[in-house]
């Protein structure tokens, strides 16, 4: 199971890139391996704002579609269009294909995700 | 709910990876190394199902003729020794009790092969509806393993256990006693995935055997889960009980009156009402839909021009086709091939245009 340095994670294997008050957004490995092969992926408006919880995206895999919810209070500053084309790039290199790039309008929420080490250990217990 | 059973394979399927669920009362693999990945095995080479959780049920007697003529909706009168047929069973009311293949071994003995979901269901009423003919009816289900290989290589998988050309067993015909490597095994060219291929009865403790035999003996056959079975059947329109035929469902509305010949058959059950259902006017039928974006799943209900007309039936988007279709069940009224519709998924309508539900060409070898 990969897991990169640089990122942040949360229990529901999301990974979020912060770069000053905005963060890329995207599905760790472990998600992509367990939810198998994408077949769409149905996107938020730019400029909507969601709060933390909220079903923002879908993703399908051959079988089933799976809610992804906003991971704290957020404004979708862009959307990653080449997932309208090719949404198996997320199965390809999930680090890579980020769905949302987020505004971040609660700081206080980044407390709760993991750094590399800690997720890596969070999903040997899962698994 | 009885408890969940186990066929044969299932230490095999653990150990090829194949993640495991509950379906049907079987605890069967959904996949093994991707539903894509399988599905496209199956279209361009070769792969193999465990489909032992379907169920065989013999009709033997004297009159094991008439009482299956009398059970199901398409007619095996033409039917010869050897031949398999495809058909349905309905209830008096013209919906289906199950679709089903009729295995003609002789005039006085049939196997129909029905879906693991219906088994005890189906037993019970082949057995009240002939409770009054000259027949003995058995659920062999519990003895039989059963094996699908399908794909346009699969004749070549197969060619190198039998000693006799496998071009002899044509198109929905079968073969009984065919001796593989020493096991005992009835071979029809018979599926469920558009493509070439054959079903494989054996007996259940011959299963494994025959099973790590195909395998080991070419890389490119793939071992298939359940969730290709179905993107695969779906693909080629075929129905699948409890979405695009059940009993709520006549087989006129899916789309299947081919295999309920009402003019030319003797009286079946069902017939009168699907009669009347002809007269009456059939009020719903079965459409293929293509989406401009999104996915239909089974459930969506579809529009046209804001009014609700139907429902999904199964939806996918098409591995082979990469697009997203889907099948639904709409009345008549709600128009023809390139009308356009809609399809509500997660409170949003989709777009869609009505297309062929024929989505996939069948590529059977007849």
């Amino acid at each position: 199971m990969k897991v990169l340095e640089n990122l942040k994670y949360n229990k529901d294997h999301e990974w979020i890139k912060v770069e000053g008050n905005t963060a890329y957004f995207g599905i760790t490995d472990f998600a992509q391996d367990s939810l198998g092969g994408i077949v769409y992926v149905e996107l938020p408006e730019e400029d909507d704002d969601f709060d933390g919880g909220k079903n923002f995206i879908t993703i399908e895999s051959v079988k089933a579609a799976t809610d992804v919810f906003a991971p704290f209070d957020c404004k979708v500053l862009e959307v990653n269009e080449t997932l309208d084309d090719s949404p198996e790039a997320i199965n390809e290199d999930p680090y890579d294909a980020w769905l949302v790039k987020l505004e971040i309008l609660d700081e206080a929420a980044l407390a709760d995700f993991m750094d590399a080490d800690a997720y890596q250990a969070f999903c040997e217990e899962e698994a | 709910m009885n408890e969940v059973k186990r066929t044969p394979l299932y230490d095999a399927h653990v150990a090829l990876g194949g993640k495991i669920v509950t379906f049907a009362g079987y605890e069967l693999p959904i996949q093994y190394e991707g539903i894509i990945e399988e599905h496209e095995a199956v279209r361009s080479y070769a792969g193999l199902f465990d489909v032992s959780h379907m169920g065989e049920i013999l009709v033997e007697g004297v009159e094991a003729f008439e009482a299956v003529q009398y059970l199901v909706t398409n007619d095996i009168n033409n039917l010869k020794d050897g031949q398999v047929l495809y058909t349905l069973m309905c209830y008096e009311n013209g919906t289906v009790v199950d679709d089903l293949l009729v295995y003609r071994k002789n005039q006085n003995n049939f196997l129909l092969v029905v879906n693991a979901a219906n088994i005890e269901k189906d037993y019970e009423w082949i057995e009240s509806v002939l409770s009054q003919k000259n027949t003995f009816v058995s659920n062999l289900s519990e003895d039989y393993g059963q094996l699908a290989l399908q794909g346009p290589e699969a004749q070549g998988v197969l060619q190198k256990f039998v000693d006799f050309d496998l071009d002899e067993i044509s198109f929905f015909h079968f073969k009984e006693n065919v001796d593989l490597k020493g096991i005992s095994a009835m071979i029809s060219r018979t599926g469920y995935t558009g493509e070439d291929g054959f079903e494989i009865y054996v007996a259940k403790e011959d299963l494994l055997k025959v099973w790590n035999m195909l395998l080991a003996s070419d890389d490119k056959l793939k071992p298939i889960g359940l969730g290709a079975r179905d993107t695969l059947r779906f693909e080629a329109n075929l129905p699948l009980y409890g979405h695009e035929i059940s009993d709520e469902i006549t087989p006129l509305e899916a789309g299947l009156k081919m295999f309920a010949p009402l003019d030319q058959k003797d009286d079946f059950i069902g017939k009168d009402a699907l009669i009347k259902s002809m007269e009456d006017g059939v009020e719903r039928k079965l459409i293929g839909i293509a989406l401009d974006k999104g996915i239909a799943r089974e459930g969506a209900e579809v529009f046209k021009e804001g009014q609700k007309v139907g429902y999904v039936t199964t939806g996918y988007m098409s591995p082979t086709l990469n697009k997203a279709l889907a099948l639904a069940l709409v009345l008549k009224s709600a128009g023809k091939i390139g009308d356009r519709l809609s399809v509500k998924v997660r409170k949003k309508e989709f777009p869609c245009t009505i297309v062929s539900k024929k989505f996939y060409q069948k590529k059977y070898k007849k």
